[in-house]
């Protein structure tokens, strides 16, 4: 690593900057690899073979099947692990994750230096690692960026530059051959000494794995760790061993009450309550909610109570959804177990109730991002959901969407499944118009995370906006007494109410940078300068 | 010396804490710690500066931790702080938002009025958006009696910024006399109704009505008054207060203070309050007023609210107190008339219709003769449901007679 990195960020001065479909100033190269800007919606089309991993034999495997290794320092030795590598966990143990730490603690013993983290998604548990971004055994993260570690890249402090990637994102990523994963740490709630292994048994059970299944058909090693071996086979072998390298027993991958953690309640804020029951009355009026129709709704407070009045209205009617897409918990369950739902298809697991119904219940099906959103797969499911309920920290006038940044800058959150979700039919983000004093609407977003043109609908608690583009759904709500108004008058509201806020203090060096579903750059993150102006 | 207002705490939002210590000799030292310093600092700054010199303070460090707080709130909490420091008559107003100020009818609905603690900013914001008919900040039970003084500020402030869309303005005084100094900080603003609490004799309202006129001076403005019964005192008086001025709009009647006065305890079926309550509404009517119910406080129970508001409505009740936005719909829909009540009402105003139409002098419904005030009360729920969006304008047009 060159001394002076410190200074100029992962940009190197060498970088061009180039102006993107959406008008976004974006470099050409990021941490020196050349990157795509962004060139429109369904602009690129990378040709090529997909990426595959190097051939394996299995005379080079035990008989027996027992890939067992003493420790996970031992596996990661054993797998070769280097300066410079890039290595990967998955994120279904959310904030109760223990496995990514472990990983990093033994790199840092065994005094490697500058490896890419390449996570599904970073919690905060994962500030742990912020001592190791710090001396150098991490050079830069390409993953969601939460809490404390968006606060630290943000700030500039990262060696090398940030690349965030939605979930179909990321196995675009592995399958093009963008993101070569070096070695795949998957920790597992259950798994044999094969390396099968699932997540719906043992004490943390976490549901599914779908998110680390590129890693173990692409990474170059494969480590399984899990805190409950039992012997072969472990049924159901949701990552198969015959993709795994080594399998390491160890006391804890994870920390129950917070994997499972259940706090994921319906909103109790009155003022949520009636921006999800407006979501629903929407959604009535539009004709989305009819007989056999799928939804997607996301784990918040907000989301939840708007899955829980598309159920009052579908017993109301007698319908049933056809399917809906997971993040599942106990509200999604029960609709399942009710019959309003007849399949959950499931990216991941957020309550006990969730880990029971994915284990016993047929209809409840685990995906993964290769079923739901990848852009190398011939199809997705994303297109199919009929309507999608998100959310966003700002929105702009043209209807575009960040997710990542706050309005003072900070990148706070990653991008999840959001950008790939804006492929369903209609995309539905129900927005508080401000949160403590800031104004949701803007004339521009802080970071592009997702084009307006996949946005129809905002729904605020003091009005409604409809894409123009969606000039059915306008039609269709016409003279049914919902507040519809225009992006800019709901916009003057929320400033008439919290004045108008000034404009955050970047310098000019990029700390992050968003791709689209397809691997171009659509957006960057620069450094924000400390408390505003001081 | 160092004096403080507002509130802090990791739950806080939407409000600020601030603590001021004067004449330190160093001109003016603010240090702002808030959430939304990158997008608000300055003005947050500013607005600290403009009223520390409009209260004539020179020498000050100011200490601001704020979370998302509205200039309405910050201005109150600088002012209360400023004012435990300097003694003036002076008052830091914002400008009035001009579709605040607006008049109310005697006989406006008053169905569902949402209480708010008068030193809690964050629930005033959006308190507008429910569809409550009155929003009633509140000066005295909710308010903590250390946090009396500032939310006079609070309060005064709200009433000027906060947009409560149509909403009917009210506030809740404290019980008098203390009540009549909350008064001044009151009623020069866009308010259109106050809520005298404990209330036991007529003279008590004649009182808060004359200090209500002598501030407003040659103001043509009406501010409405709502006595609330919550002693066995206040019932037995019930009909003298409830006519002892013009400006009496409705009466309400408070069962928690009024069943701990008679020693009993309140219960769900209320046989202990059947009494009182019959009489707040017989009070009311006969001085021509709208007898309005007490608050339910269980804000987690919907079936028993719903109860509740059956019973309530029969009882002769127009209205009632909201504790939580949640109880607001409920409310609305339970106290407005029902489809039954509608379809009847319909009918009845048909007949009434076709008989003058053709010149008959009386009208029937079926085998039931229908006396005029049968007609006014159908005419009048036909509008409240109108009102309500139970009911298109157009409902003669598009419905079988």
């Amino acid at each position: 690593m060159p001394a002076n990195y410190r200074q100029t960020g992962g940009i190197t001065m060498s970088a061009n900057m180039l102006k993107n479909a959406a008008g976004r100033s974006v470099p050409d190269t990021v941490n020196g690899k050349p990157v795509v800007p962004y060139m429109g919606l369904d602009k690129y089309r990378p040709q090529g073979i997909h990426q595959s991993p190097r051939i394996t034999t299995n005379i080079d495997y035990p008989a027996d099947g027992n890939k067992r290794v003493a420790s996970l320092k031992e596996a990661l030795k054993c797998a070769g692990l280097r300066d410079g590598m890039t290595i990967s966990t998955h994120h279904h143990f959310r904030e109760g994750d223990l496995v990514a730490n472990m990983v990093f603690d033994c790199a840092s013993e065994l005094g490697v230096k500058d490896l890419c983290w390449f996570p599904s998604a970073s919690f905060p548990c994962h500030a742990y690692l912020l001592k190791y971004l710090d001396d150098g055994t991490i050079s830069h993260i390409e993953g969601s960026m939460n809490g404390p570690l968006g606060r630290y890249c943000s700030e500039g402090k990262m060696r090398k530059t940030a690349v965030l990637r939605s979930h179909g994102g990321r196995y675009q990523a592995i399958q093009d051959g963008e993101v070569k994963i070096d070695i795949a740490v998957i920790g597992a709630g259950c798994a044999d000494p094969f390396g099968n292994a699932n997540g719906v048994y043992g004490p943390s059970a976490s549901g599914l794995l779908g998110f680390a299944l590129a890693d173990s058909r692409y990474a170059d090693k494969v480590i399984v760790v899990t805190d409950n071996l039992i012997p072969f086979p472990c049924i159901p072998w949701q990552i198969q061993g015959n993709y795994v390298d080594f399998t390491v027993q160890v006391d804890r991958v994870g920390i129950p009450e917070k994997i499972v953690s259940g706090t994921t309640e319906i909103t109790r804020s009155p003022d949520r309550l009636m921006i999800a029951e407006m979501t629903a009355r929407f959604c009535d009026v539009a004709g989305i909610i009819s007989d056999g129709f799928s939804f997607q709704a996301g784990a918040g407070g907000t989301s939840l109570s708007v899955g829980n009045c598309f159920a009052e209205i579908m017993r109301k009617k007698g319908i049933k959804a056809r399917f809906a897409r997971g993040g599942s918990n106990k509200y999604l369950v029960n609709m399942l177990e009710e019959g309003l739902v007849e399949y959950i298809l499931d990216g991941q697991t957020f309550d006990l109730d969730g880990v029971r119904s994915i284990r016993d219940n047929p209809r409840h099906v685990m995906t993964s991002p290769f079923t739901s959103y990848n852009f190398h797969s011939k199809g997705n499911f994303a297109s199919m959901v009929d309507v999608v309920i998100l959310g966003a920290t700002e929105v702009d006038l043209n209807f575009n969407a960040n997710v990542v940044t706050h309005s003072d800058g900070y990148l706070l959150h990653g991008l999840g499944g959001w950008q790939n979700c804006l492929f369903g039919k209609t995309v539905i983000l129900p927005l508080p118009l401000f949160r403590d004093r800031i104004p949701v609407i803007k004339d521009e977003v802080t970071t592009l995370c997702g084009p307006g043109q996949l946005i129809d609908v905002i729904i605020t608690e003091r009005g409604i906006a409809i894409n123009p583009l969606r000039t059915d759904l306008i039609k269709k709500v016409k003279g049914s007494g919902l507040p519809v108004k225009s992006l800019s008058q709901l916009k003057k509201e929320a400033e008439s109410i919290c004045g108008l806020p000034e404009k955050p203090v970047f310098t000019d060096k990029i700390v992050a940078a968003i791709k689209w579903v397809d691997g171009t750059v659509i957006d960057v993150v620069r450094q924000v300068v400390r408390e505003g102006k001081e | 010396m160092i004096y403080t207002a507002g509130n802090r705490g990791d739950r806080v939002r939407s409000d600020c804490f601030m603590s001021l210590e004067t004449g330190s000799g160093k001109g003016i030292h603010i240090d702002l710690k808030s959430k939304v310093k990158a997008l608000y600092g300055e003005s947050i700054t500013d607005l600290c500066r403009k009223m520390l010199a409009f209260f004539g303070i020179e020498q000050a460090s100011l200490e601001v931790e704020d979370y998302g707080a509205l200039p309405f709130t910050l201005a109150a909490r600088l002012e209360a702080v400023i004012k435990k420091h300097v003694q003036t008559e002076k008052e830091y107003l914002l400008p009035i938002l001009p579709q605040n100020e607006y008049q109310t009818a005697k006989d406006a609905d008053r169905v569902s009025r949402l209480y708010l603690p008068g030193d809690n900013p964050k629930l005033m914001i959006n308190a507008g958006i429910y569809g409550c008919h009155g929003i009633i900040l509140d000066l005295e039970d909710s308010v903590a009696p250390d946090k009396k003084y500032e939310a006079r500020f609070l309060v005064r402030n709200a009433l000027r910024s906060v947009d409560f869309y149509g909403a009917e303005r009210m506030v809740r005084i404290n019980q008098l006399p203390s009540g009549l100094e909350d008064l001044n900080y009151i009623i020069p603003h866009p308010i259109n109704l106050i809520l005298i609490p404990k209330c036991e004799t007529e003279a008590q309202v004649v009182q808060a009505d004359a200090r209500i006129s002598e501030i407003l001076g040659h103001k043509n403005e009406t501010v409405h008054l709502m006595p609330i019964i919550e002693n066995a005192a206040g019932v037995m008086n019930a009909h003298n207060i409830a006519r002892a001025s013009d400006n009496d709009v409705a009466m309400a009647i408070g069962l928690e203070d009024y069943t701990a006065d008679i020693g009993v305890q309140r219960t769900p079926e209320g046989k202990e309050t059947f009494f009182a309550r019959c009489i707040v509404v017989n009070a009311a009517r006969a001085a021509g007023i709208q007898p309005i119910d007490s608050v339910f406080s269980d804000i987690e129970d919907m079936e028993a609210l719903a109860g509740y508001v059956r019973e309530s409505k029969s009882l002769g009740f127009t209205g009632m107190g909201c504790i939580h936005p949640r109880q607001v719909a409920l409310v609305n829909e339970y106290f407005l008339p029902d489809k039954e009540e509608i379809s009847k009402a319909k009918k009845i105003v048909f007949a009434f219709e076709k008989a003058e139409k053709e010149g008959k002098g009386v009208v029937a419904l079926g085998s039931k003769m229908i006396d005029p005030p049968i007609v006014r009360r159908a005419l009048r729920t036909i509008e409240k449901a109108v009102n309500a969006g139970k009911l298109p304008t157009n409902w003669r047009d598009n419905d079988e007679r």
